[in-house]
């Protein structure tokens, strides 16, 4: 121990604590500024980046005994009475959405600030180029730092909050540094760590040897967990019938990064533990790889094969042989797992109070973790209380179990509270991931332009556990002939086990590779008719009264044709330009390398769970004080729940949005929402609350006796309600409330009308389809395989953007998250578990992107709405991986593209060529 | 012996060093990473309190630059064209952060073989000053990094400084680096050259060393000689790039290292013919 004296956020202070302690572990822990992030501990991410003496640097690669006599700022030291103005900037452009990486980002804005007041984009992102998100794609930070004198969007009138760039309710948490995500919260009380002892081999069995002699070197150590402790039942999963993942493997792992046993104690006995003192003896096993997964021996006993479920579409007559003149084409196409590298690792804390067990972490699915964590204690649902702290990015990867299960069960085991932050390696090796997928895909055409007929078929990784592999098998073959329309139908998939992770639910569920087979193929086709591959499209895109292969009849909300037509312009400009910079690049004298061109992507989204019941509730109250009450048990991951649910309630209800408060997430004060997944929120939980709101209304005006049309004024402690000129005040104060204080409360409940789908997938299984299409103009260096993504321009059907700020801001990020998958991520287990060798997009990466949003109001979403979290992302790998054939001729048929594959097919066309 | 100690004198460094080993760390980007929510590995010297050893300095046959100067520092100084391609590197070593703690003679005592300093250090003919106790040797960096991970210095010595000789005449350095993004990006390879230049315009002499293409950065003799009394231009590149023996790993397999090696060794001798005025 050192005492350490520094300035910081302008005051003397001084520090007690190990002089190479990290500086962001002394500010959170010492200082409880937990403003500063810790996303990686490696100076990967910047979301630890404060200011010494001025200048950028990570508080994670800073000791404590460097800052000595220095000055230290950090985000908390931003806003003094109220927020600076590049603070409002990150409010009004939409900058921060999870706002994990938001302090990061500020911090490094406002060094660069400093010295250059009106900074140009090229020296904003090379300032922020070491900070990196994964919501955003950047363009809206860029705008904010560009408009530091940015003022707040101003409050919307009553009635009007629909459709308003309202900023974001939670938005002056993130920007100030004092949202509490799950490493930020800590319980009031002296509390123990939990740390995972993990598997380092893909695929083993194991014996826990006696642990006497750990106990007896580290006496402080409290508890090692076993599978043997866990009280309930000792496997979990998303499906009734998928419940085979272990809390604590049982003499056998199946995935490198699978925990064996817990160690529980003070959090600095657990760091003097060695992993090599922990007596565990390995018996590898060879492992079983996705290449010969389906002739290796079962890893369950429920999925022979290991297969573990399949699915099937299949409409009119695959077999039947196409109309003369007909063209066809076929791809082949192979994915790679990718890492949803949220900025926040998991982390949370649980308590036992008395029969009762309290959950503080991050999460998409608060009452999935309730159910879940009874079965796992083996108590009652009603005894778990799931408090989600804010999420720091999601994406479906906290939909599932992390820390949860440790923590529930060392907490009820110790009676002690027990808080466990995953490292980003640990979240890294043993969290869920995209599926990796092989497919294979064919396509036929008529001499009409129209298609006639798809075949598809998809395998499916889905790792060690089945996870939401179920959900990509039954999800993929919906979507996989793309949003065309075509007679006949053969459409399959399965889900795989293998020793790798588990691939659970990433923002697409399968969709976003599925659609790089059928983009790809759509080219094709195009190509072999001669007609041009935005208006081939256009011939084909499903439209109003249009039947699907599943033999939903569409409604007049399926507007794919609106967005190709909106993109048109642009698409013949661009590709224009790219021709005529080809043309003179190319001539002997200026023989560059660098060629451009540019694809279109198309795709179709169901929104909500397929052929699932998937309700949500929503309640809404008024209380005593004249405040409206907003609780929701929809988490907001960064998305906007939370303000786009307000904004439906507020117009529902004719209430002005500034007079609603949220309660969110608190299974003990909220009703079940559903998760936070499948873009579902805004269009299910919004109708609930719509519904709610509406009821509300309805009560209130029952009471005052007026008509429908009449308006509520909300005063302190009273609501008038007008109509024409009568007016009559209903006082609050003297009305009995209920435990939450409200005197008045109503409750909507929506559950998106589906059916079934039989053996041939046919049903109804999703209620609303959203359609969008992007085309992406790149430049590809073809004597090194690099490729530039210049501009992007994407137009979505979004029924209606209850904030467009909001929905742009999920568009840039999907259109991020989608770059990186065409063009540089790629997971390999035991390789890269970290941010510098798994690569995502900086903010270097992500070029312009104009969005048009088309609003053909959906029947049945609140005010027209339906979703786009994950339509966002869907459309943009097949934009690119198209727009690099254009430039080059090459088909990647392998993603990431990364340099060496784009080399490589570049060779071989060329090869292919002269041949 | 104490678990850490940050001395105010060189002296005082050096005493503890010969005491015993001990970790040394600067500006902690490659020591913290390498233990990810673990404390670091004891004990620890952190040199950061030595006093003048911060500055680059033009001395009269050479530049110096001391064991506490940061990649920032690299950018801000006042360097001739000679460092154009160490400056370019220090740009791309991580981010703005990253720049502003971590330090040139960390990068090349670290010893990664995908260190963005070394190539661009073995290209400037650097040499590195090792003090101890038992006096001060000087060690060219092709010397002094031995392989993956491992130098030359030995655990009772510190190296403070780098000194890198003035060229006879005007002289030009480029750097060339390949990576799958554009910011934080481990290179795939990367190639750096000096090169200096008679008053006709042909390289007197030059120096090309790659990174990243095996367990250390090399520099390419053969190549080296075919430059010589040319005019810097693309097609002097051979296939042949002996000795590099680059691996398959998760950013590139070792053809494609190869193939994009040659790619950036006909652009950087390209930049030089471009550039070549700036040389001075
Ligand atoms: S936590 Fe410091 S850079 Fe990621
Ligand atoms: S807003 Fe940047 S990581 Fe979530």
């Amino acid at each position: 121990m050192s005492v350490i004296g520094f300035v910081l956020n302008g005051r003397p202070v001084v520090a007690t604590a190990p002089p190479a302690q990290r500086l962001a572990t002394v500010l959170r822990d010492a200082f409880g500024l937990t403003g500063t992030k810790i996303g990686c501990d490696a100076g990967d991410c910047g979301a630890c980046t404060v200011l010494l003496d001025g200048a950028p640097v990570c508080a994670c690669l800073t000791s404590l005994g460097q800052v000595e006599g220095r000055a230290i700022a950090t985000v908390e030291g931003l806003a003094a009475e109220r927020l600076a103005p590049l603070q409002r900037a990150f409010l009004r452009h939409g900058a921060a959405q999870c706002g994990i990486c938001t302090p990061g980002m500020l911090m490094a804005a406002v060094a660069l600030l400093a010295r250059t007041p009106h900074p140009d984009e090229a020296a904003i992102a090379d300032a922020l180029g070491g900070v990196l998100c994964r919501c955003t794609g950047y363009r809206a930070i860029i705008a904010a730092v560009a408009d530091a004198a940015a003022t707040l969007p101003a409050e919307p009138e009553a009635g009007a909050a629909v459709g308003a760039r309202v900023a974001r309710r939670d938005g002056v948490e993130k920007v100030t540094g004092r949202e509490r995500f799950g490493a930020d919260a800590l319980p009031a009380e002296p509390f123990l760590t939990v740390r995972a002892v993990r598997s380092p081999h893909p695929h083993a069995r194991f014996v826990i040897g006696d642990l006497a002699p750990l106990f007896a070197a580290h006496p402080a150590l409290v508890r090692v967990l076993t599978a043997a402790d866990v009280p309930g039942s000792l496997r979990y999963g998303i499906y009734a019938t998928g419940k085979d993942q272990p809390v604590l493997a049982e003499g056998r792992v199946r995935h490198r990064g699978e925990p064996v046993c817990a160690l529980v104690g003070p959090a600095e006995a657990l760091a003097a533990i060695a992993e090599a003192e922990v007596p565990i003896t390995w018996d590898p096993l060879p492992p079983v790889r996705f290449d010969d997964a389906t002739c290796s021996e079962a890893l369950h006993a429920h999925a022979p094969g290991n297969i573990l479920c399949r699915g099937r579409v299949r409409a009119g007559d695959p077999d039947a042989a196409p109309p003369p003149g007909a063209v066809h084409a076929a791809i082949a196409i192979e994915t790679s797992f990718v890492e949803h590298a949220y900025v926040e690792p998991e982390a949370g804390y649980a308590r036992r109070v008395g029969e009762r067990i309290e959950i503080i972490a991050c999460t998409q699915t608060p009452y999935m973790d309730r159910d879940e964590i009874a079965a796992i204690l083996g108590i009652r649902p009603e005894q778990v209380r799931i408090v989600p702290t804010a999420v720091g990015g999601g994406f479906g990867g906290k939909l599932d179990l992390s820390v949860q299960p440790l923590i529930a069960v060392a907490a009820w085991l110790t009676g002690r509270p027990v808080r466990m932050v995953y490292s980003r390696p640990e979240s890294m090796a043993s969290t869920t991931k995209r599926h990796p997928a092989r497919i294979r895909a064919e396509a036929v055409a008529g001499a009409d332009g129209r298609l006639f007929s798809v075949r598809f078929h998809g395998d499916f990784n889905t790792g060690a556990y089945a996870s939401w592999g179920p959900t990509v098998a039954n999800r993929v073959p919906v979507h996989a002939t793309g949003p065309y329309a075509v007679p006949h139908v053969l459409c399959t998939s399965a889900a795989i086990h293998t020793t790798d992770p588990p691939a659970g639910a990433f923002r697409g569920f399968g969709v976003p590779q599925a659609a790089i087979a059928h983009e790809a193929l759509m080219d094709a086709l195009a190509d072999r008719l001669g007609l041009d591959a935005l208006e081939f499209r256009l011939r084909n895109a499903l439209r109003p009264g249009c039947r699907t292969p599943t033999g939903q009849v569409l409604g007049a909300d399926a507007a794919l044709a609106l967005c190709l037509e909106a993109l048109r312009p642009r698409w013949r400009a661009w590709r224009d330009e790219a021709a005529a910079f080809n043309a003179a690049n190319r001539g002997p004298e200026r023989l560059g390398p660098e060629r451009r061109g540019v694809g279109i992507g198309c795709m179709w989204y169901g929104i909500g769970n397929t052929s699932l019941s998937n309700p949500s509730t929503m309640a809404i109250g008024l209380a005593r004080t004249g405040r409206v009450v907003l609780f929701s048990g929809a988490v907001d991951i960064g998305q906007g729940s939370n303000t786009v649910l307000a904004q439906i309630a507020a117009d529902a209800l004719g209430a002005p949005l500034a007079a609603i408060d949220l309660v969110t997430g608190d299974t003990d004060r909220t009703r079940d929402a559903g998760k936070t997944s499948a873009s579902r929120q805004t269009f299910v939980s919004g109708s609930a609350a719509r519904l709610a709101a509406l009821a509300l209304r309805a009560e209130i005006l029952r009471r005052a006796n007026a008509g429908a049309a009449a308006r509520i004024g909300f005063l302190p402690g009273a609501v008038q309600v007008s109509e024409g000129t009568e007016s009559s005040l209903l006082a609050l104060e003297t009305l009995p409330a209920d435990a939450d204080g409200m005197v008045l409360r109503a409750e909507g409940h929506f559950d998106p009308p589906t059916t079934p789908l039989d053996e041939d997938g046919q049903g109804i299984p999703y209620a609303s389809f959203a359609f969008a299409a992007q085309i992406a103009e790149v430049a590809v260096d073809t004597a090194l395989g690099t490729v530039t993504v210049r501009r992007i321009a994407a137009a979505h059907e979004v029924g209606r953007a209850i904030n467009p700020t909001l929905v742009e801001g999920q568009i840039h990020g999907g259109i991020a998250q989608g770059l990186g998958l065409a063009l540089m991520e790629e997971y390999v287990p035991g390789r890269t578990d970290n941010l510098h060798d798994y690569l995502i997009p900086t903010i270097g990466d992500v070029p312009p992107i104009e969005v048009t949003l088309i609003e053909e109001p959906d029947p049945l979403g609140p005010f027209g709405a339906k979703g786009v979290g994950e339509p966002a992302l869907v459309a943009t790998a097949p934009a690119i991986l198209n727009a690099i054939a254009a430039a080059t001729g090459a088909r990647v048929t392998r993603v990431p593209a990364t340099p060496e594959r784009v080399l490589a097919a570049i060779r071989a066309a060329r090869d292919g060529g002269r041949a | 012996m104490d678990a850490w100690l940050r001395p105010t004198s060189l002296a005082d460094a050096l005493a503890a060093l010969a005491a015993g080993p001990r970790v040394i760390l600067a500006g902690g980007t490659d020591l913290y990473p390498s233990h990810v929510a673990r404390p670091l590995p004891g004990p620890i010297l952190d040199i950061t309190a030595l006093p003048d050893l911060r500055r680059i300095e033009a001395h009269p046959g050479y530049w110096r630059i001391p064991c506490l100067a940061t990649w920032s520092d690299v950018i801000g100084a006042d360097l001739p064209a000679l460092f154009d391609g160490l400056r370019a590197a220090a740009r791309q070593v991580g981010g703005v952060q990253v720049q502003n703690a971590g330090t040139v003679i960390g990068n090349l005592c670290n010893a990664s073989p995908a260190a963005d300093g070394i190539p661009n250090l073995l290209a400037l003919d650097a040499t590195v000053e090792l003090a101890s106790r038992a006096g001060t040797r000087h060690l060219g960096v092709a010397d002094f990094v031995q392989g993956n991970r491992r130098t030359a210095r030995r655990p009772d010595e510190l190296a403070v400084a780098l000194r890198i000789p003035r060229p006879a005449g005007p002289a030009l350095g480029v750097f060339e680096k390949l990576g799958a993004r554009r910011y934080l990006v481990i290179s795939i390879t990367m190639v750096a050259v000096v090169a200096e230049f008679d008053p006709a315009g042909r390289i007197r002499r030059a120096r090309v060393a790659v990174g990243a293409c095996g367990p250390r950065a090399l520099r390419l003799p053969g190549l080296e000689a075919a430059l010589a009394g040319r005019r810097p231009e693309p097609d002097l590149v051979t296939p042949d790039l002996a000795p590099l023996a680059p691996i398959d790993d998760v950013r590139a397999s070792a053809g494609y290292r190869l193939q994009a090696t040659e790619e950036l060794l006909r652009r950087a001798l390209g930049a030089l013919g471009t550039s070549r005025a700036r040389a001075a």
